[in-house]
């Protein structure tokens, strides 16, 4: 108990506190009319459009994280096989990386018009936009994962007669699951912002067709409430990514307590 | 019969010849220790018999059957304990057993016939990070034990422990060959700790086993050895070969 009172007063009260400080100065400024309320509205007036609109947006962000969802699954199947490929076969990894890096640097504004020109207006153009954008950070952890696996343990393992497979299984899948996670972390908040970028561009669904066009009627509030809306979705997704890592790796949350 | 022999086993990397003609014997029930300085090619030896380097010219056999360059009929165990962190300490200790083909329930029940024996009754259901230096080493131990039959190659296995930890394993040691049927390969330079478990200690340098010599000193041996003119008579002589 007094643990738990020790990381609130430690870890949770500064943060509020400089929120806090955030929005009373977000009020003066408002308040004063230092800047016209269309172009910055009240914390009030935002808090106000949120609660007014929440339901709205929840039924948007259904859209949203079904695309950030099944675009961050299919995202993991690619990069599990691209991972997987470039620790087994140096070939592969001298074939790959090089394009992955130089694909990381195509600003994926640029390629989310081309996608729904292709794909269309569904969901298609938008769960691959998201692929592209959360492939990478997974197969990365996953490769640094599999690269952490002590040589001399795989040795070990060929010296009781296990084959690739069994080396797989049994060292180097567990050993590159903490790496997974850390590059899975990155990825979740990528995915969420994947989509709304996608769906900025058109459709009828989704809190990105819905944040263009608060947008354009200039309703700043409904803008703002939008955005808090996608930051808790956000944090959302990634305390589940943090829920299964925890889950799946006990030996680790226990290794920590212990020290 | 040896349970495990060599004969004239060479090796090479490039131009480095790292084992020459390299001969020996375990018979069962023993201790053989092979004492050298580092980069004599210790390792190598240890990396041919279990099947993981082919040597050049030679042969390896364990009870009888060629295994020369064939890795899974004998494990080995290093400084580095090199357990799993993710497993639990009874999966780990039967990793072997699952690798050559039983399932996990059988190779758990099969595994902890044994934790008893090598001390570590209570720590099954562990992961390893709970366990002591001590206990990290008795657990790689058992697994090797259970990967190879009762022939364990040991390559400085208790080299990175602290003194005192290290001196009771050692005595750990002399106590459990006595309860269960164990030959063991043993790579050192520390000299006392060679003499202290072996039957015989086999001088290494430069890829030969110069000398070989037989410590007949009685078992069950303690610590009281360590301080015999026997001892001392024994550790002036491999000095002696070793410079």
């Amino acid at each position: 108990m007094t643990k738990r009172f020790r990381s609130i007063t430690r870890d949770i009260l500064p943060p509020v506190f400089t929120l806090a400080v955030i929005i009373a100065v977000w009020s003066a400024v408002t308040g004063f009319e230092a800047v016209p309320s269309f172009m910055l509205p009240s914390p009030g007036a935002v808090l106000s459009a949120f609660v007014n609109n929440i339901g709205y947006m929840a039924k948007e962000s259904v859209y949203t994280l079904q695309e950030a969802v099944y675009g961050l699954l299919a995202g993991i199947v690619l990069a599990f096989i691209l991972a997987t490929l470039m620790d087994k076969f140096t070939f592969a990894f001298k074939a790959f990386y090089p394009l992955l890096v130089i694909s990381q640097t195509i600003p994926t504004i640029a390629i989310a018009p081309l996608l729904v020109l292709w794909m269309g207006y569904g969901m298609a153009p938008r769960i691959t936009l998201v692929i592209i954008t959360t492939f990478f950070p997974v197969a990365v952890g996953l490769l640094d994962g599999y690269k952490s696996v002590d040589a001399d343990s795989v040795n070990l393992m060929r010296s009781m007669g296990a084959g690739k497979i069994q080396i797989y299984r049994h060292v180097k899948f567990p050993g590159a699951v903490p790496g997974f996670f850390s590059g899975l972390r990155i990825a979740s908040s990528y995915a969420v912002i994947g989509a709304l970028i996608a769906e900025w561009l058109g459709g009828n669904n989704g809190l990105g067709v819905y944040m263009t066009r608060v947008k354009k009627a200039y309703s700043f509030d409904k803008m703002f409430a939008v955005i808090i809306f996608i930051c808790i979705v956000s944090l959302a997704l990634m305390a589940a990514v943090r829920l299964i890592e925890k889950l799946s790796m006990p030996y680790k949350i226990k290794s920590k307590e212990n020290r | 019969m040896s349970i495990l022999t060599a004969e004239k086993i060479n090796k090479s990397f490039g131009d480095k010849h790292v084992l020459r003609d390299i001969s020996l014997a375990l018979e069962e029930g023993e201790f053989v220790s092979i004492l050298g300085v580092s980069g004599g090619g210790k390792t190598t030896l240890f990396n041919v018999l279990s099947g993981l380097f082919k040597p050049e010219s030679g042969k390896v056999s364990l009870y009888g059957e060629d295994i020369t360059g064939k890795p899974g009929k004998i494990s080995y165990m290093l400084q580095k304990d090199l357990l799993l962190p993710f497993k639990r300490v009874i999966d780990n200790a039967a990793l072997p057993l699952v690798i050559k083909g039983k399932s996990k329930k059988e190779a758990r029940l099969e595994a902890d016939k044994y934790f008893k024996v090598f001390g570590l009754d209570g720590t099954q259901m562990l992961y390893p990070y709970a366990l002591s230096g001590g206990m990290r080493q008795r657990a790689a131990l058992l697994r090797t034990y259970l990967a190879s039959d009762g022939v364990v190659l040991l390559d400085e296995p208790f080299s990175a422990l602290d003194a005192i930890t290290r001196a009771k394993m050692q005595q750990w040691y002399l106590g459990i060959t006595e309860d269960i049927k164990l030959s063991t390969l043993f790579i050192t330079h520390d000299i006392d700790e060679a003499i202290l478990l072996s039957d015989r200690v086999c001088v290494m340098s430069e890829g030969r086993i110069e000398t070989e010599i037989r410590i007949d000193y009685p078992r069950p041996r303690n610590e009281d050895f360590t301080l015999s003119d026997e001892f001392l008579a024994y550790k002036r002589k491999i000095k002696s070969l070793i410079k």
